[in-house]
């Protein structure tokens, strides 16, 4: 019986699974990783080993009961909260943030974008559409899927860029407190250059965190714009820019 | 109303990407160019034009910060349904496109760092 309404009720079944899921996360990486690992990476992370238990091209989507996963988790909803998150950002604080933040992330983004991009070479894959994605996922694990849905990628690609996104978020949480003092991580404008350079919000804040929690807002400031104009280019400009050789 | 909210992000959503298929089709590419983006833009404009800005009063942001608060979740949700298996056989993919760049990345900020010290 209760089978029988978790499948009737797949969407409201997709929420409790997630929900639960992160509540795992947060107790391992509050009591295992002493807050070491975001509890987001490490989410993300546990909802990817999922996909491979359940082993189908759709993951845990293909198990009857979280059927409706593929909703929540599909294109649609993923894209519409993204615009969502816009709402954190105002015009006065990409002002703020100015030409040192979007130099940043330009930047960021460019050298991100096409050493991703490069690195998918080495592993062979020659066509503009795969690199462009896993290029684009090296950014962040939004910017991966986004990009490939919008450029129509395998999900297999899909799956990479978002598994390298969140090694990124993994490398730049347990990484910033390590090279913070090579670096000069020791005040707003350097953190404002670290947030846009870096890009991925959830490693950023959890490094910044582990290493000056002031800096904590300068580097998120820009961090929160990066996801947003690694939509807008990886797919567009970036895109082209590679289709001209691949 | 919290609708207001809702309706207001689903107007851009839509709009962002009815602009992301007319830049595609401008393009000739057969896709949506960066139409997340484009809705993402709006939604900030929106908010801080000092027209429309004083619509977002009462409920209305509770209707969009919802949405914005169930990115994580979604994403979570997202990664769930992907064809994990054949990514992880090529796994040292993932590793190396993930460090690689941040490495770039990190050599690259004392650099502009201090550039823009000395400029100041």
């Amino acid at each position: 019986m209760i089978p029988q309404i978790l499948i009737k009720n797949g969407l409201i079944t997709a929420f409790l699974s997630v929900g639960i899921l992160i509540l795992i996360a947060e107790l391992i990486s509050k009591k295992v990783f002493r807050n070491k690992i975001p509890t987001v990476a490490l989410a993300i992370f546990m909802a990817l080993m999922a996909a491979f238990i359940a082993g189908g091209p759709n993951g845990a989507a293909d198990i009857p009961i979280m059927s409706e996963l593929a909703l929540l988790g599909g294109t649609m909803l993923r894209d519409f909260t993204v615009v969502a998150t816009a709402m954190n950002a105002s015009l006065d604080e990409i002002r703020k943030a100015g030409w040192l933040g979007f130099v940043s992330i330009f930047l960021g983004l460019i050298l991100t974008f096409f050493s991703g991009a490069a690195c998918a070479l080495l592993f062979g894959y020659r066509d503009a559409v795969s690199l462009a994605t896993i290029g684009a996922g090296a950014c962040t694990f939004i910017v991966g899927p986004v990009t490939g849905t919008a450029l129509g990628a395998s999900s297999e690609v899909i799956a990479i860029s978002i598994a390298a996104g969140v090694v990124k978020s993994i490398a730049v949480t347990i990484g910033t407190p390590l090279v913070a003092k090579w670096i000069g991580l020791n005040n707003p404008q350097t953190a404002m250059i670290y947030g846009g350079m870096l890009g991925t919000t959830s490693g950023v804040a959890a490094g910044l965190a582990a290493t000056d929690p002031r800096l904590v807002p300068y580097g998120a400031l820009t961090a929160t714009f990066y996801t947003g104009m690694g939509c807008l280019l990886c797919p567009s400009l970036f895109f082209l820019v590679l289709n001209l050789y691949f | 109303m919290t609708i207001y909210g809702v309706a207001l992000l689903a107007f851009c959503y839509l709009a962002g990407l009815w602009m992301g298929e007319g830049l595609a089709s401008l393009m000739k590419v057969k896709s949506n160019v960066g139409g997340v983006g484009f809705g993402m833009i709006l939604l900030i404009l929106f908010q801080s034009w000092p027209l429309t800005k004083k619509w977002l009063v009462r409920e209305v942001p509770s209707g969009i910060s919802f949405w914005s608060r169930m990115y994580i979740p979604v994403v979570v949700a997202m990664s769930a349904i992907q064809n994990a298996r054949m990514a992880f056989s090529s796994g040292y993919l993932a590793v190396l496109a993930g460090i690689l760049p941040t490495a770039f990345c990190f050599i690259l900020i004392p650099f502009l760092a201090s550039r823009f010290n000395t400029s100041r």
